[in-house]
């Protein structure tokens, strides 16, 4: 009972911390330029795609920052070129848009890779088991998990200690006053809306390692990631830290008592906050 | 101002404009059935467009005349068809009960998740919406024995409708079944219409316009907003119950966000701020789909092209650029 425990956890843990890659691109571009990013999950296979590409070439350790930064590219560009227009519009244009570009992103990736899901070739040295007795414990999962804690801290760290995180972070407090005091704030956003990509690229790759590629795989991380936002709180990055590491936990818990509800239990998880705490776990207040 | 003759004049004018419109949309839905194929259309597809039409004009009245944006609104057409389609295949093969049920469920549901996310706004609003909108999909996917799960809900029939003296057989004629649905939605859409008139629609409009404004003149601005998005719920489950007929199956897919996206490009395509906007975009978009969907496999790239083309080059809609010019 124990081990199946354990099992779970470390499952949720896992799933998790995609929820947690996926949806801290999502609050990033949310919370500074107010646009919900429907084509993230596409975003997230497109990395995956691209390491596929480029891992041939290259190799899997430099494919897993590489494909990410050209995911982070191509974000760039659609940014530039189309979400950039619509800042400042009432939302429905922008849930429009990406939602459009959903669609066109993933079936792009079906027309150039097909229908049929792909093998992302991960090195022999990080796919052993650690050990026999927890034998859920391989070295990708351990490996995945280090690799998010550490884009984690990095973000974390960017966004506390250099110039543009703080101007970021100051563009979510107030970004008129931000762009009064000469910020260049089309730039801030550019940069901060490739940055969520960036994460949802490296997701991807990572994603693409444990389950294969496929042109639908970050539908079923995108919803899950809306939710670990709400539960979280709008406007606080550790909120959604939280709320994502909370609802796969909690998925994967109800994964060994009851297991056809475990899909439903992060939605109950979401209800409870909004009847009990609006905002939120960590979320701040007014806005919600 | 130009003096007082001519504005009365030129009010009068508006009117009997405004009149003259309305008829000529009456006469060009009651006589769709007849001018249909001379396009290359049948009836049943007549049906299906007024049927997304009230639909989209549903959340339209949410988006367009509340300024809410509600980007789940699939739930309540979902619960709409899974009502009636239950109520047809379980209880009895009655289509006026089938309709009040889908009504009923979509209605209700939307009471309660509206109460319980009428004070947040904006793109978080949008995004509560379609969360909750997730957990009806689920219950519908996962509740194998009564809504059929992933296979959806078959095994029912529209039933012909009795008036005592005659009946209205809508299950073996097409044609009984576009007026069917005409009459229903006439009476659905002439709710909206009546309520958008009258003062509680004014109050919408100026939540709409300033929503700080409207709470400082003493308006109940979260009440209001649960208040449009139950009415809206209600309607839509009318249009869903009514889809649930056209198919004679409810399908998971009508609770799934896409079908949400899908109804609100329909109403931008046409309008949001025209009352008959989305009946329009309803239209365009069905043929569109049905064209494109013909012409190539990759056709959700294109409908994903037509989104992004609608956001970019015509936000305003067919009709609002119409108006726009008038008024310039």
């Amino acid at each position: 009972m124990l081990q199946l425990v354990l099992f779970n956890l470390f499952n949720g843990l896992i799933i998790g911390a995609f929820y947690v890659l996926l949806a801290l691109g999502l609050s990033m571009i949310l919370n500074l330029s107010n646009v919900i990013n429907f084509a993230h999950g596409n975003f997230l296979a497109l990395g995956g795609y691209l390491a596929y590409v480029l891992i041939p070439y290259i190799g899997f350790w430099p494919s897993l920052l590489i494909a990410p930064l050209l995911t982070g590219v191509v974000g760039l560009i659609i940014e530039q070129t189309m979400i950039r227009r619509i800042y400042g519009r009432d939302p429905i244009y922008s849930l429009l848009l990406t939602f459009g570009l959903a669609f066109m992103i993933q079936d792009a990736c079906r027309y150039i890779w097909g229908v049929n899901g792909l093998p992302l070739a991960t090195p022999p040295s990080i796919s052993r088991p650690l050990s026999t007795e927890f034998f859920f414990l391989t070295g990708y999962r351990v490996f995945v998990v280090g690799i998010v804690i550490v884009a984690v801290a990095a973000l974390f760290m960017f966004l506390r200690f250099t110039r543009m995180g703080m101007r970021i972070r100051a563009g979510v407090f107030d970004l008129e006053t931000v762009s009064a005091l000469g910020i260049n704030v089309k730039l801030l956003r550019s940069l901060n809306f490739a940055g969520g990509i960036f994460l949802a690229g490296l997701a991807g790759v990572l994603a693409g390692g444990q389950i294969g590629l496929n042109p639908n795989m970050g539908d079923s991380l995108l919803l899950p990631s809306f939710i670990a936002i709400i539960v979280g709180g709008m406007g606080s990055l550790v909120g959604t830290l939280l709320g994502g590491l909370l609802i796969g936990v909690a998925a994967a818990i109800t994964t060994v008592f009851f297991a056809s509800a475990s899909d439903t239990v992060i939605y109950v998880i979401m209800a409870l906050v909004l009847l009990l705490r609006p905002r939120g776990l960590l979320g701040e207040e007014g806005i919600l | 101002m130009r003096p007082g003759g001519d504005t009365t004049a030129a009010l009068r004018g508006a009117a009997e404009r405004r009149w003259a419109v309305l008829a000529g949309i009456w006469v060009v839905l009651i006589a769709a059935p007849f001018w249909l194929p001379l396009v290359h259309g049948y009836t049943s597809l007549g049906s299906r467009i007024l049927v997304l039409g009230l639909a989209a004009m549903s959340v339209n009245f949410l988006i367009g005349f509340t300024g809410v944006v509600s980007f789940g609104h699939a739930a309540y057409f979902g619960l709409g068809v899974y009502g009636a389609g239950m109520m047809l295949r379980y209880v009895t093969a009655s289509t006026p009960l089938a309709l009040v049920a889908g009504i009923l469920l979509g209605g209700g549901a939307g009471v309660v998740v509206g109460a319980m996310i009428c004070r947040s706004r904006g793109i978080y609003f949008a995004m509560i919406t379609i969360a909750f909108e997730q957990i009806f999909y689920y219950i519908a996917y996962k509740w194998d024995s009564v809504t059929g799960g992933y296979d959806g809900l078959r095994g029912f029939q529209r039933a012909p409708i009795h008036f005592g003296l005659f009946t209205l057989d809508i299950k073996h004629s097409d044609l009984a079944f576009y007026y069917f649905v005409l009459v229903v939605f006439a009476i659905v859409a002439g709710v909206m219409g009546f309520l958008l008139r009258s003062p509680f629609g004014r109050t919408l409009l100026a939540i709409r316009e300033n929503e700080r404004r409207a709470r400082f003149l003493g308006i109940a601005v979260d009440l209001h907003i649960w208040l449009s998005f139950s009415i809206s719920a209600f309607c839509i489950g009318a249009a869903g119950a009514l889809y649930a007929m056209v198919n004679n199956f409810s399908d998971p897919s009508s609770l799934y966000f896409d079908l949400s996206g899908d109804l609100v490009i329909m109403a931008v395509m046409g309008g949001i701020r025209s009352f008959w906007g989305p009946l329009l975009g309803a239209a365009i978009f069905e043929v569109l789909q049905d064209y494109i969907s013909s012409r190539t496999v990759n056709w959700l790239f294109f409908i994903g092209l037509v989104f992004v083309i609608v956001v970019m080059f015509f936000p305003r809609g067919l009709l609002g650029m119409f108006q726009r010019r008038r008024a310039a």
